[in-house]
């Protein structure tokens, strides 16, 4: 049996099973000094001094260190893009002149414990004068608005639009158009483990070591490389066990730029852990869009044309390497979704505002063009009559259509959108979901049914860039082999994991396809100075790009291996067959050689190699998929709504998920159900609210609700497995869909519970208080 | 700051003894004192569970109590389940049944599941729902978690 898709467990669990997981907060260096941050309590205001000498007086205090003191080590951050009309903004490791939100960092402090580097805090005295606060981005587009960034010259960071055919005239002629204002709310990943760093300056080497809980110690390398003006071979880039990203630790934070510099300035170890207060104020956030957007459809029900209007509260900062277009221009990229769409306009809009900056978060902008896609799409079949299933069948593309160019560009390699709908609409039960419906509904109850379809590029490769006009490579992965002398193999990666399991996946690509034993194999990842060249893990591309990579490395080994073999053996190579540790000749089985006697021969050099060979047993390979391919699914949520206290119940939830070839389903289930629940803990729950001041209303788990086991339903996991035609392996990413479908499907479901009461559902989260508003505009419950 | 004081606790079977300030939390003093990083911090402010530790045999957050707190206590970490080299069945069970991702919350979510298991040894579907949901994991949706919690309360009816 292959050893690619089967349910291997997992070898990472061990450790953090056992309590010995190695994340950052876990490591402690001799002579290391903590850090704490001084942070802005206001959004926007001047920082007119700041005075650290009783804070430095302090006992266990080390140094004091404001932004104008950081700045001769430590370039800003410049969030560069290729994109026509887009500004830049500099995000400096420590604020100077300005602070931008409530949280950024405008000291720190380097103490002996954590403890006394806040006691020191407090002990440092900053006179702020404050500035107007953009707390919209209506109130950032006002003619006279304050600037967020002076240097740039306007509030409205980016704008764009994808324009395919004529939409204004498709919408003027057809018979049926819906429409709607749709807001989904700003949203935090709250990854479990704050970010966190340490930094280790070795001042005689000139060498700079940085443990980060990060996804993309490569990227880091790279860019801290330029920022702190170090050559980047001597800087050294690892994320040890990570405790979760989902996007959120995919963009260099100023935090880590500090930290490097100050381990520098201070001549000791420093280390930083965010606590959840920091990680709610300052790591990057997500959505936070107002979509306007009309849908047309012909009187059949097929779509004529879309047409949208995002604009995107982008917060404070561009972050680099995403920049502040990276959620809108997804949103306006897939809002077409999998459907057959002859005329499309979407323009969007990046807004600074004085909030934390927006980043990528799992799905990004995909969650958000799904939603209001989904729900333009039940409209439209209930103001024609149609089921919306039906509907969108009548919609999708169909296999025999692709590959398929988008509206806005993108290819769709391949897909099975109306199988995932059919399979789903099966497995669901939606035929005997609606018959208890119509019965639900005689007896005053409110079950509703949901459905969303979606279709995702993964694995991207080197075509376009993973976020738009971004100024860096994100196409390709490198994946270096060994076999070691002993015959074990060691499988490194620029990759790095928070969770995905590639210690486990990527052994299981390298053991099938060398014909190495799984147990003899090990992955290691997210270590700059043990791996190829790479960014990291993030969009949804390590099994595609890694595991590509991962089968180019182990081939060339493995038909280097046996070209040994057969010599040592005396036969062709092609007689030989190399599987489980062990190469065997056809037909003789007796006559076999271990992957341990090849090494050994190998590593022994000419006399025991064929002529010319060079030594060893290595190889390094990189894999560029080009396009990327696409992943799909549908979502179907079935939901119950008190109409007395506004709960919204999930009662099932089925996902029937295509992510091609599965290498490990344990762990494609697992990402799937996952990622689910972050989308219906989006659609009910999660919400950061900002006040009018640009404070930050929701600081804390007590504030900002993540899903417990309590609200999270079982959730059924369905697999196509229909393999990417376009990527070695036939694999497509896993990591984000589930989050992308879920917030549509719930919506859906409710709008459809609700739908005798005419409510539809245009806002996410819908938090009981918005049903509430929703159900009885006046005020009174329903009964 | 104050001066430093004494704590005395067992914690996996073993007598400690540590000098911390006053004001230090339990969950540092076992993190930072005594070494055992396998308890995690989450939220600082009681939420998140991932501190989840067992205080004199009963669940308890050490994000919200003082080392001094525990002072001549007996305290159960993550790290004192194994027991002889073997897994305990939970960890065997959340193994098998792919109940943890990144694994943060996992040894916060141990412990409570064993706290769950101790007084309610046969707990419905919904008994281990509620039982887990004082412990937030943002990456496995649960699911795994329950499958795990159920395997193993067999198991240690079984035992
Ligand atoms: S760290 Fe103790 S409850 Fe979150
Ligand atoms: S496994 Fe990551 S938080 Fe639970």
């Amino acid at each position: 049996m292959s050893l690619i898709g089967a349910p291997v467990r997992r070898v990472e669990d061990a450790r953090f099973l056992t309590g010995r997981g190695r994340y950052v907060a876990d490591m402690t260096l001799s002579r290391m000094l903590h850090v704490a941050f001084l942070r802005s309590p206001y959004a926007h205001a001047r920082i007119v001094s700041i005075d650290t000498r009783r804070a430095r007086e302090l006992p266990g205090v080390a140094a004091c260190v404001t932004g104008d003191e950081l700045a001769p080590c430590a370039r800003p951050i410049r969030a560069e893009s290729k994109m026509a009309g887009y500004r830049a903004t500099e995000f400096p490791a420590l604020a100077r002149g300005k602070v931008r939100f409530a949280g950024e960092a405008v000291a720190a402090v380097l103490a002996e414990s954590r403890y006394a580097a806040e006691d020191a805090l407090e002990a440092i005295d900053v006179r702020y004068e404050t500035l107007p606060v953009i707390a919209t981005p209506e109130a950032a587009m006002a003619g006279d608005a304050t600037l967020v960034h002076e240097a740039a010259g306007s509030n409205v960071l980016l704008s764009r639009a994808f324009v395919q055919g004529d939409a204004e005239a498709a919408i003027a002629r057809a018979p049926v158009v819906v429409g709607g204002r749709f807001r989904f709310h700003r949203h935090a990943g709250v990854t479990l483990e704050n970010r966190a760093c340490l930094a280790d300056w070795d001042a005689g080497a000139r060498e700079l070591t940085l443990w980060s809980s990060t996804q993309v110690p490569g990227l880091l390398r790279e860019t801290l490389a330029e920022l702190l003006d170090l050559p980047a071979h001597r800087l050294r880039v690892v994320a040890p066990d990570v405790g979760g990203g989902f996007g959120v630790k995919s963009a260099l934070y100023p935090e880590e730029v500090a930290v490097c510099a100050l381990a520098r300035l201070a001549g000791r170890p420093a280390k930083w852990v965010g606590d959840r207060r920091e990680d709610l104020l300052t790591s990057t956030q997500a959505w936070d869009e107002t979509i306007e957007a009309e849908l047309a459809v012909h009187a059949d029900g097929t779509i004529s044309a879309l047409r949208a209007r995002v604009v995107a509260d982008v917060g404070a900062y561009s972050i680099h390497p995403w920049t502040a277009s990276i959620e809108v221009i997804q949103v306006i990229s897939f809002l077409p979704g999998p459907y057959r769409v002859p005329h499309y306009r979407g323009e969007g809009w990046g807004v600074a505002t004085n909030k934390a900056p927006m980043g990528p978060y799992r799905g990004v902008g995909r969650p958000v063009s799904t939603f209001v896609t989904e729900a333009l799409m039940d409209r439209a079949a209930r103001r024609l009559g149609i089921d919306p299933v039906e509907l969108r069948l009548r919609n999708l593309l169909r296999p025999d259509e692709l590959p398929y160019r988008s509206p806005s560009g993108v290819v769709w390699d391949s897909g099975s959108f109306v199988e995932s709908l059919e399979r789903a609409r099966d497995v669901a039960e939606y035929e005997r979901v609606r018959a208890e419906q119509r019965r639900g509904r005689d007896a005053g109850r409110y079950v509703g049914i949901g459905v969303a379809c979606y279709v995702e590029l993964t694995g991207v490769g080197s075509a376009i860039p993973a976020s738009p006009g971004a100024a860096i490579n994100t196409g390709t992965e490198g994946a270096t082999i060994r076999v070691d002398p002993g015959g074990t193999v060691t499988a490194s990666f620029g990759l790095a994991c928070h969770g995905q399991g590639h210690e486990t996946t990527l052994a299981q690509v390298v053991a099938e396809e060398l014909g190495a034993q799984l147990e003899n194999v090990r992955v290691i990842h997210g270590d700059t100075a043990a791996g190829p060249a790479g960014t990291g893990t993030y969009a949804s591309r390590s099994a595609v790009i890694g595991g590509g990579a991962a089968m180019l490395a182990a081939r060339a080994l493995r038909e280097k291996a046996l070209a040994i073999a057969a010599h040592l053996l005396e036969v062709a190579a092609g007689d030989l067959t190399l599987a489980d540790g062990r190469a065997s000749v056809r037909g003789a089985p007796d006559r076999t050689l271990t992957l341990r006697e090849i090494a050994r021969a190998a590593y022994a050099g000419a006399k025991r190699l064929p002529k010319g060979m060079e030594p060893g047993l290595e190889a390094t390979r990189f894999y560029d998929p080009y396009f990327g391919t696409a992943s799909n699914a549908t979502h179907v949520a079935v939901v119950e709504v008190d109409p007395e206290t506004c709960a919204v119940v999930v009662r099932r939830f089925v996902v029937v998920e295509d992510c091609g070839r599965i290498i490990n389903p344990l762990i494609v289930e697992g990402q799937a159900i996952g990622g689910t629940a972050q989308g219906i803990g989006a659609a009910l729950l999660e919400e950061i609210v900002y006040g009018d001041d640009g404070q930050l209303l929701t600081g804390s788990l007590l504030d900002y609700l993540v899903p417990t086991a309590a609200e999270v339903p079982a959730i059924e996991v369905v697999h196509l497995e229909r393999p990417s035609p376009t990527t070695l392996g036939g694999f497509k990413g896993v990591g984000e869909g589930g989050t992308i479908g879920a917030p549509a499907a719930v919506a859906n479901a409710i709008a459809d519970a609700l739908a005798p009461l005419g409510v539809e559902i245009s806002e996410l989260p819908v938090t009981p208080e918005r049903l509430f508003r929703l159900i009885s505009p006046g005020g009174r419950p329903l009964r | 700051m104050r001066d430093p004081v004494t704590v005395r606790l067992r914690v996996n079977g073993v007598e400690c003894q540590g000098r911390c300030e006053p004001r230090k939390l339990l969950v540092d003093f076992l993190r930072e004192d005594l070494g055992l990083t396998g308890t995690h911090v989450g939220c600082e402010h009681g939420i998140c569970g991932a501190c989840t530790i067992l205080f004199n045999g009963e669940a308890a957050r050490s994000c919200i109590m003082l080392a001094v707190q525990a002072d001549g206590a007996e305290i159960l970490t993550v790290e004192g389940l194994m027991q002889n080299g073997k897994l305990h069945p939970l960890q065997e069970a959340f193994r098998e049944h792919h109940g943890l991702q990144c694994g943060f919350c996992t040894p916060g979510m141990l412990i409570t599941a064993l706290d769950l298991l101790q007084t309610n040894p046969s707990p419905t579907e919904g008994e281990i729902r509620e039982g887990i949901s004082a412990v937030l994991c943002r990456c496995t949706g649960y699911h795994g978690i329950l499958k795990a919690v159920e395997a193993a309360a067999r198991t240690m009816r079984e035992a």
